[in-house]
């Protein structure tokens, strides 16, 4: 069955190179695999203004920006977004060692998804393996599993898992049973306790979007496929002034944070990436490297913070007992 | 043809009202609508207006609807094994145990309604359902249950119903007579009637017990299939069966108790109830001891990092119920059962008082600490929703459905006389005994 699948992805993604090449841009299109971008069919007279691509073996090359056709803002409707962006398996790296809790991501997400402030789908754990380990600091999004036990529990088929890796919530078929969120061993899950604000409410409701959530239902990170259709770039991934996140495609192999893109597969060779909680068998499309040579101490991710969101991390810290104290490291500010 | 003398006496149960059945059933009532109150507060404003959040995302209501199931269960277990058996001595407590089985059936599944978002959506259950969840097992399950159970109850009730009807002297207004007419479905206790009946009572006592085992199964499997540190067990299924039993047969004993005392059912449920029923529980508190222990000591034993997060919250936040439900819940019955000298009808309905309090904090146990201590720590949230504390609503509509079971049940006993007559004054064939 898998297998199939990747078969599908391939010819799908040689059509798409016929077609290029048939349009003249045969230098272009037979090393353009890229990713996020598509190449317009409608070949217009060049402008002159280059744009950055990415290529299958990981290079950049440039094209002109006629040949770049955006996209347009789509509505994807509830029974579209049963199906993935075609011949696309999106994968998503953290790199642990540059992470300092800047919660840019947070707030984008928050933002871009209208959500309340109590009700973030992105979350930054402070972690710390054990007394001798370090801590660090570790964003979690949903991890898209490809063995979801958030899909398998829910009794009306209200979440699902599309053929590009990305898991949704159709916030119009669920029914609120919170099933989903037990399910889940990593607490991803959030239910809408309130109403959509006023200003989501203006905007017609696509699970690609996520927004405007019904009270009652159920919600979460959803890799901004509407980012995606656009050949953008999520928006917590856009946002991290570290470029923490890395954001790809699995059948490319290639992941980019918006300035760097690179080979997914010599990225997790090389930084010795893994999957968080591997052993549950859930198999994530999220990858994380380790928080190895950092560039921040982990101290500096509770500087500059709300008091509000301070204190979220209180306990974290008495309970690890880690050498800093929160109302310390407030002074030192 | 039947004993007439045994009708006079209970007549009265049903013809009757006295003030002080008003009072309870007032009392009742009320608890039933601050319930209403409270869930309607829940509609109007939301799931925020409980004490649930987004890591305990199930508190009180599913811990009642577990409890309540597993009081229908035992209900329905008790009343089958007993008739299965052919036992004699179950002739007076029969009704009671079956009136039990159904009325908890009616309570229990209520609860776990109040715990989703959109009740709206309720029939997307039906329209959409997905096999794979256990959410779908448990509704095929619960409503298979439902039927099973009303189908045994009014089988039961058939003969009573007939000899009501054929009870001329009974002052009760026309309606009821009639009612009771309409019901009896014709009967009129020829030998093949009533060989019939009793052979349908037999395979439906037969396929009551399987489903019973199997519903509150299922519910287990709501949460063992589930990752959750503390939920993922295999012992799970069995665990709930048995845990199940021991609830529903310290609620039969203390429906007996004052049941005896509301109608002066003295002459007919007597110590020797007390005392068989209190051997059941006695013997099923011996095994859910020893399932519990199980599943704790493979847990607290080994070094799994997320059980050990999940023990060490048991014993600090949780201690005291901890304490309460698997020491005391169990080694109180233990003991007053285990020693004759103890055995009296008011040290066991002590017994049984204990064992369903236990129980009703052992479910708690199981649900709301392991939501408490998931695999990544609960951080990066409001400070205010990491532990769960119930707020009025939860327990208004707990209060509710403690209500209306009780309502429920002193209908049941004015509609019907809470002894069967008919189990009463008939012989069970010695033929068709299966033991
Ligand atoms: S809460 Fe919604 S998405 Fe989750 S299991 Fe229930 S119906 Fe499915």
């Amino acid at each position: 069955m898998e297998n199939k699948e990747k078969d599908d992805n391939k010819s799908s993604r040689r059509g798409f190179l016929k077609l290029g090449a048939g349009l003249g841009a045969a230098a272009v299109a037979s090393t353009l695999g890229s990713s996020l971008f598509s190449l317009s069919a409608a070949a217009n007279s060049e402008t002159g203004e280059k744009v950055k691509v990415l290529t299958t073996d990981g290079q950049l090359i440039e094209i002109d920006k006629a040949y770049i056709e955006k996209s347009k803002d789509t509505y994807i409707s509830r029974d579209e977004s049963h199906k993935g962006i075609p011949a696309r398996k999106f994968v998503m790296v953290i790199d642990l060692s540059k992470c300092k809790n800047a919660r840019k991501c947070v707030d984008a997400c928050q933002e871009g998804h209208h959500l309340p402030h109590d009700h973030e789908w992105m979350r930054l754990y402070l972690l710390q393996e054990s007394a001798n380990t370090a801590p660090y600091w570790f964003p979690r999004p949903c991890f898209h599993c490809d063995n979801p036990m958030c899909v398998s529990v829910c009794p009306v088929g209200a979440t699902y898992k599309r053929s590009d890796g990305i898991v949704l919530i159709d916030n119009e078929r669920c029914i609120g049973c919170k099933f989903c969120m037990t399910g889940c061993p990593y607490s991803v899950r959030v239910f809408h306790w309130k109403a959509p604000s006023e200003e989501a409410k203006k905007e017609k409701y696509s699970p690609e979007k996520g927004f405007p959530a019904q009270e009652g239902t159920v919600g979460k990170c959803i890799f901004c496929p509407d980012m995606l259709r656009k050949g953008e770039l999520p928006r917590c991934a856009q946002a991290c002034p570290m470029g923490v996140i890395y954001f790809g495609d699995l059948v490319e192999d290639t992941v980019t944070n918006g300035t760097e893109t690179i080979k997914f597969s010599d990225l997790v060779r090389d930084r010795g990436g893994y999957r968080y909680l591997e052993s549950l068998g859930t198999e994530p499309s999220v990858y994380y490297l380790p928080p190895s040579t950092r560039q921040f101490p982990y101290e500096r991710g509770l500087e500059g913070l709300d008091e509000n969101i301070k204190d979220r991390y209180k306990n974290a810290i008495r309970s690890n007992n880690f050498s800093i104290d929160v109302d310390k490291s407030q002074k030192t500010k | 043809m039947e004993d007439k003398s045994i009708l006079k006496e209970f007549a009265p149960q049903i013809e009757k009202t006295s003030i002080k059945w008003w009072v309870f059933f007032l009392i009742f009532f009320g608890m039933a609508w601050f319930g209403v109150y409270g869930l309607y507060t829940q509609i109007a404003d939301g799931h925020i207006v409980t004490g649930m959040r987004d890591n305990v995302v199930w508190g009180v209501y599913i811990v009642n609807f577990i409890f309540f199931m597993g009081i229908s269960y035992a209900g329905a277990l008790i009343s089958g094994v007993l008739h299965l058996f052919k036992t004699e001595w179950r002739k007076p407590i029969m009704r009671i145990s079956e009136i039990l089985t159904v009325v908890s059936l009616l309570i229990g599944p209520t609860f776990i309604l109040f715990c989703i978002g959109r009740l709206d959506r309720l029939h997307f259950l039906m329209l959409h359902p997905r096999i794979q969840s256990p959410i779908t097992w448990d509704v095929i399950a619960i409503s298979t249950d439902i039927v099973g159970c009303f189908i045994f109850l009014y089988l039961s009730f058939i003969q009573d119903f007939a000899i009501l009807r054929d009870y001329k002297e009974l002052k009760l207004p026309n309606w009821r007579k009639k009612l009771y007419k309409t019901l009896a479905l014709g009967y009129v206790n020829t030998p093949a009637q009533e060989k019939n009946i009793r052979r349908v009572k037999n395979v439906m006592a037969a396929m009551i017990i399987a489903i019973a085992v199997i519903v509150y199964s299922v519910l287990a499997w709501i949460f063992g299939v589930t990752l959750q540190p503390g939920w993922h067990s295999t012992i799970f299924g069995p665990y709930f069966v048995i845990a199940a039993v021991y609830s529903g047969s310290g609620i039969l004993i203390i429906l007996m108790y004052i049941f005896r005392k509301a109608y002066h059912l003295e002459n007919y449920i007597t110590k020797k109830h007390f005392v068989n029923i209190g051997i059941i529980m006695l013997i099923i508190a011996a095994f859910y001891g020893y399932f519990t222990f199980s599943d704790y000591l493979t847990k607290w034993y080994g070094s799994v990092k997320a059980d050990k997060v999940l023990i060490d919250k048991l014993f600090t936040d949780f201690y005291w119920f901890f304490i309460l439900s698997n020491y005391v819940g169990v080694l109180i019955p233990l003991i007053i059962m285990g020693i004759p000298k103890f055995r009296t009808i008011n040290s066991i309905t002590f017994a049984a008082v204990i064992a369903v309090l236990g129980l009703w904090l052992n479910r708690y146990l199981i649900i709301v600490p392991t939501l408490e201590t998931p695999y990544l720590p609960i951080q990066d949230t409001r400070e205010a929703w990491i532990h769960y504390s119930p707020t009025w609503v939860e327990g208004a509509l707990t209060f509710g459905g403690i209500g209306l079971f009780a309502c429920l049940f002193m209908l049941a006993s004015k509609f019907v006389p809470i002894v069967s007559i008919s189990e009463l004054t008939e012989e069970d064939p010695q033929e068709e005994k299966y033991m």
